[in-house]
């Protein structure tokens, strides 16, 4: 990939607390259109990873460089919004954003949030808040999309219904995105390029080189590794089966 | 974090009794002693080695006893009694101007980072994803907790500061749903209580601070039926 596309690249950065190495030799390149999904453990320092791209928290060690004037849309996991705050959908994706109308109608189609608009924040569902959150992180037309678990409060409709939705926003906006995530079943199908992370990079590339990784079936196991391999075989095969479809089809 | 203000108010007691000590007065005694407070616990609140909550618990009441054993040891000649719970006869009408100039800084400061304060409150994480300093956040928050102290000390009393902190508030967010209206229905609130505390503690000769207290409280407990007949309309 020549370096002209290259949205944000962190070099040799490592993160200690406590003396113990949260991070620890770090390497990423996030290109342009690039989608990769950064799995690993808990505890493995991948919010921590995100953190420092988002310059919010400075690496003890090494360089992270952006492109001038890149732009960032950060989804969290969840917000811990408290009953005492009122506030409606629309002021809160508006909150502190430039924008203009056309973008703000894009994303509220894009998203599927209109009939919530004028809704408290306070009694949205799980998969709402999502959304919801979803469309703050892309008001201001990011070239980088930041994702920590957004799928993690949900359950598997729910969790499979986002995926598609962040799918066709990638396949339809120029935009990379950086996810972190645990659903590795679900996620295979759209991500480019994995990274595993376990305090330092145990493996990183297309998620069929993962999968036979030694690194990654010693961490993962071997079912998981195997499960991968299928879905991307799957899926080549035939784009338009669904995940669930697919996992019936694994079973059988 | 509600009870960051109550510790910020433990602490004016110290100020009270050092501004008097050094001659500087009491508003500027109150003022320095309640950010140099703010600041020793947000830096020992960074090390994360205490949870929020016993930090101010430890240090509130560290200010508070450090407060009255400063003001006993130097047979400082004030009535503890009336800072605790406030009373409005020991208002001066110079009082009444440092009260007015800081009214005006607070709500300058408060409209002028109304976003990110209203962004930091929803989330601290996503505030802080998107470029507001933590740090700076913080030290607003404690310069205006700081002028409210200052201001409402004598009238309402450094033990019952917090209520017309959080009452007002929590009365208000039954009846409004956006955070604007909230605040500006808080104010309105937190007007009404203090000029119908006044006048009852002028009819029962009761104390100024604990009466205002008492009001609120019973606009607190009548909000349900406020918001019924509001929802009605």
């Amino acid at each position: 990939m020549k370096p002209i596309n290259a949205l944000i690249t962190a070099h040799n950065i490592s993160v200690f607390k406590n003396e113990r190495a949260i991070l620890k030799n770090i390497d990423i390149q996030v290109n342009k259109k690039d989608f990769i999904s950064i799995i690993g453990p808990n505890g493995a320092g991948k919010t921590m990873l995100l953190k420092c791209l988002m310059g919010f928290y400075k690496p003890d060690v090494g360089q992270i460089k952006k492109k001038p004037s890149l732009k960032i849309g950060y989804m969290p996991q969840n917000i811990n919004i408290i009953n005492t705050m009122p506030i409606n959908v629309k002021s809160f994706i508006t909150l502190r954003k430039k924008f203009d109308i056309i973008s703000f109608k894009q994303v509220i189609l894009e998203t599927e949030i209109s009939e919530l608009i004028n809704k408290q924040l306070s009694v949205l569902s799980g998969g709402e808040m999502q959304r919801v959150l979803l469309a703050r992180s892309l008001l201001n037309n990011p070239d980088l999309l930041i994702l920590d678990e957004p799928a993690q409060n949900l359950d598997i409709s729910g969790q499979m219904s986002f995926y598609k939705l962040l799918q066709s926003i990638y396949t339809k906006r120029d935009l990379s995105i950086l996810m972190v995530s645990h659903d590795l079943h679900l996620v295979m199908v759209s991500t480019k390029s994995v990274l595993c992370l376990s305090n330092h990079v145990c493996c990183s590339g297309k998620p069929q080189q993962i999968a036979e990784d030694p690194e990654f079936i010693s961490m993962f196991g071997k079912d998981m590794a195997n499960m991968m391999a299928v879905y991307q075989h799957t899926n080549n095969i035939n784009q338009n089966h669904n995940n669930k479809f697919l996992i019936g089809e694994k079973n059988n | 974090m509600s009870y960051y203000g109550e510790s910020i108010a433990h602490s004016s007691l110290l100020g009270v009794g050092l501004g008097i000590l050094l001659g500087v007065g009491i508003n500027l005694g109150i003022v320095f002693t309640c950010l140099i407070f703010g600041m020793l616990f947000l830096w020992l609140q960074q090390s994360k080695v205490l949870s929020t909550d016993t930090l101010l618990g430890v240090l509130a009441h560290l200010a508070l006893s450090i407060g009255v054993i400063v003001i006993s040891l130097n047979k400082i000649k004030i009535d503890i009694h009336a800072f605790l719970f406030g009373d409005i006869l020991t208002v001066s009408s110079n009082d009444l101007w440092g009260m007015y100039f800081g009214v005006l800084i607070a709500i300058i400061l408060m409209c002028y980072n109304w976003s990110s304060l209203l962004l930091v409150t929803i989330d601290e994480d996503l505030a802080k994803a998107e470029g507001i300093s933590p740090l700076y956040i913080n030290l607003l928050l404690t310069t205006i907790l700081t002028i409210v102290v200052a201001i409402s000390l004598q009238v309402i009393g450094l033990l019952l500061i917090t209520a017309m902190l959080i009452i007002p508030a929590a009365t208000s967010r039954r009846l409004v749903n956006s955070p604007e209206v909230m605040a500006l229905v808080a104010t309105l609130i937190g007007i009404f209580s203090v000029i119908f505390g006044i006048f009852l503690s002028v009819e029962i000769d009761a104390p100024s601070g604990p009466s205002i207290v008492v009001v609120s409280a019973v606009l607190f407990f009548l909000s349900p039926i406020l918001a019924t007949l509001l929802k009605r309309k």
